[in-house]
């Protein structure tokens, strides 16, 4: 079943293909870890499952309240609860994941110092684990549909596509901010804050529609707007996404090349610095 | 037995330490300062390069599959540093070790183990960190519970367990793994000694199943009974290397000789490290610190600590254990002094403090004692552990006690027992 193989371990830089497979070879344990993140949140918290309903329908009714009613906010037609809504499932995940992500690293700190396995598996399993809160939230958002009686049309089928826009968005931004917070500190401060900016980045909130066309190059390359675009037009028939989401998918690959290329620079003295 | 195939070759080893980013991560500004000195400066940064320290320093040896490797050294000189650069967990600055087979590193037991996850879970869990398939895990879980004799609470979270049964189960679970290599850290060091002897046994067990073996411990009786072959390290170099009893006594006679007695000694800390050790001194009848004290006398030692933060661990609080654990120059542990059933200190809102403990005399007798300091909260949490932290000698009684030369005949502890004599009369 397993062939004694020989490795050499030594400081080097170059593209090691064993990086790869031990990935693969340790798959298991990235199942282990994300069932561990999921199993101890809701064992911890009072609220359990109920939180992952409880974050993104607060948010709803916020921002439908503020935005919605008292500012006027235009939703390309749509209510304006299940417009901002279904913008708020995949953003949610986005928060909850690039937080947990990049402060992954160093809170193993501790396992990380003892054991040899492949590192980028932490904050992997920091950003599955929330995809179970995030599965709950559809859940409530195809709810909240039949509540305004919307039935998605052959769109739909689009759905599997953004949503693996969105998963790569959090791994790319998770990636390379769990690595650049075990080297810089101070990095853990900021990402909150830079978290909270990128939402209003967003077309969460309000439309795309409403950015002035000759910005549209310059928004499309916050990958979210082609995931929350992508994720009305799919499930709730909202402006079809342009070019916009090709320059986001581009801009996601680049993104996540950049992020493995830098962990894979520092995970190999990590836990020197840890 | 040395003519198996080649399980490690190492030429030239090297790692390079930082001093003080090892500890903190550096934050951005520093990186900028760095970035700046560097492009004002280039190449005649002295200053730099007086704050490397090489860990592990040019280390050459062959190990061949089925040998029992011990690695002895004083702290600091490079064991675990070596251990993990074998295990992978972190690279060397310089050359290379060709490693065939799986490794898997014992640095630790219980490493990931959660509080909230029932012995059941943790042991997937711990499983899994360890490098184990879920189907492996599945085969031996019966036999890993049995060896932990905790089957009635596998299913109880582990925050409730004893920290015998946590300890018996983490252990459990490592020793059931089945890698080619295997590296162990001092891991024996833990639990009672029933439970130490049963260890001992298991590592007996997979030394003579054929595995390779480092193990590292200081404990010299326990590297003797294991080991075959021990290498030596002193500041990170290779010292000695050769047949265990040869370098075992080498490294006694080396060990007297490079002590600092008396001065609190940092070097191989962990933990998770938001209280640490700050000093340990050995005070007289004034308060004033000393290197030695003699047998009759109190043993009274001040630990300062300094608080940055709270901890980690997330539970509630109940205190911060302050243990400090005497041992013979040999390494034996000889008492344990825990301020756990005074509650331990107290954390919230305290930046620094100092704790004492004494230790009624009469004591030891003569000779060196070293002492291994820990910080931590009980069951959970491992903050800082600072091992040969102290030494300290004891010293022959200062004024003449007549039958001193019958109490330090054996043994090593000098006490002095209550004693009563029932008598019953012969009928005259």
């Amino acid at each position: 079943m397993h062939v004694i193989s020989t490795r050499r371990l030594e400081s080097t830089r170059r593209f090691d293909w064993r990086r790869v497979t031990d990935v693969w070879r340790y798959r298991e344990l990235l199942y282990f870890l994300t069932w561990r993140d999921v199993k101890v949140r809701y064992k911890q918290a009072a609220l359990g499952a109920a939180w992952a309903v409880i974050q993104p329908v607060m948010s709803m009714v916020v921002f439908t309240v503020f935005f919605g009613r008292l500012a006027h906010m235009p939703s390309d037609g749509l209510p304006y609860p299940l417009f901002t809504l279904c913008a708020l499932v995949p953003w949610t995940y986005l928060s909850t994941a690039v937080t947990g992500g990049s402060a992954s690293l160093v809170g193993q700190q501790h396992v990380l110092s003892k054991v040899y396995f492949p590192r980028i598996l932490v904050p992997l399993a920091a950003i599955a684990a929330p995809l179970v809160d995030f599965a709950i939230a559809i859940a409530i958002l195809v709810a909240v549909m039949a509540g305004y009686q919307v039935v998605p049309g052959l769109a739909v089928l689009w759905l599997p596509f953004f949503v693996a826009l969105m998963v790569a968005t959090a791994a790319a931004t998770a990636i390379g901010l769990a690595a650049l917070t075990a080297r810089y500190r101070d990095v853990r401060y900021v990402v909150p804050y830079a978290v909270q900016l990128w939402l209003f980045a967003t077309p969460v909130a309000y439309p795309a529609s409403i950015v002035p066309e000759r910005w549209r190059v310059l928004y499309g390359l916050n990958p979210m707007t082609g995931v929350v675009e992508g994720f009305r037009w799919a499930l709730i028939g909202g402006q079809p996404p342009g070019a916009v989401t090709l320059l986001s998918a581009v801009t996601v690959v680049l993104a996540l090349v950049g992020a493995i290329v830098y962990f894979r620079r520092v995970e190999g003295t990590v836990v020197d610095v840890l | 037995m040395t003519s198996g195939p080649l399980a490690v070759r190492a030429e030239h080893l090297g790692k390079r330490y930082r001093l003080g980013s090892r500890r903190h991560a550096g934050d951005a500004r520093d990186a900028l300062g760095r970035l700046a000195s560097r492009l004002l400066r280039r190449g005649a940064n002295v200053s730099a390069s007086n704050s490397l320290l090489w860990a592990l320093d040019d280390v050459s040896f062959e190990v061949r599959a089925g040998e029992t490797i011990g690695l002895i050294g004083r702290n600091g000189a490079g064991k675990s540093t070596l251990l993990k650069v074998l295990s992978e967990i972190t690279k060397p600055t310089t050359g290379f070790a060709d490693v065939t087979g799986r490794v898997g590193s014992l640095l630790e037991v219980g490493t990931g183990f959660h509080p909230d996850l029932t012995g059941r879970e943790n042991t997937f869990l711990n499983g899994a960190i360890l490098g184990m398939s879920k189907v492996e895990i599945r085969s031996k879980f019966d036999e890993i519970v049995a060896f932990a004799e905790i089957d009635r609470f596998i299913d109880t979270p582990v925050k409730y367990y004893s920290s015998g049964m946590y300890m018996r189960l983490a252990f459990a679970v490592a020793a059931h793994l089945d890698t080619e290599i295997l590296v162990v850290d001092e891991v024996l060091a833990v639990g009672d000694a029933q439970f130490q002897k049963k260890c001992l046994g298991k590592m007996d067990d997979v030394a003579r199943r054929g595995r390779t073996v480092f193990f590292v411990s200081h404990n010299m009786e326990a590297i003797q009974r294991l080991c075959t072959r021990a290498l030596l390290l002193d500041r990170g170099r290779l010292a000695a290397d050769g047949p265990v009893v040869q370098v075992v006594s080498e490294y006694r006679a080396f060990e007297r000789r490079a002590v600092d007695v008396g001065r609190f000694n940092a070097r191989g800390r962990s933990g998770t490290g938001w209280a640490r050790i700050r000093d340990i001194v050995l005070a007289d009848d004034a308060g004033a610190p000393v290197p030695a004290r003699h047998t009759e006398e109190d043993l009274v030692f001040d630990i300062h600590l300094e608080i940055e933060e709270g901890p980690r661990s997330g539970s509630s609080l109940r205190g911060l254990v302050v243990e400090l654990v005497i041992c013979s120059d040999q390494g034996q542990p000889l008492v344990s002094l825990m301020n756990v059933d005074d509650g331990g200190v107290e954390v919230p809102g305290v930046r620094a403090c100092r704790v004492t403990a004494r230790l009624e005399g009469p004591t030891f007798i003569p000779g060196r004692y070293r002492i291994n300091a820990f910080l931590g909260i009980p069951y959970l949490e491992h903050v800082d552990e600072v091992p040969d932290a102290f030494e300290f000698d004891i010293l022959p009684p200062a004024r003449p006690w007549r039958p001193y030369e019958l109490h330090i005949t054996r043994g090593l502890m000098c006490r002095k027992a209550t004693w009563t004599c029932d008598a019953e009369r012969k009928a005259v």
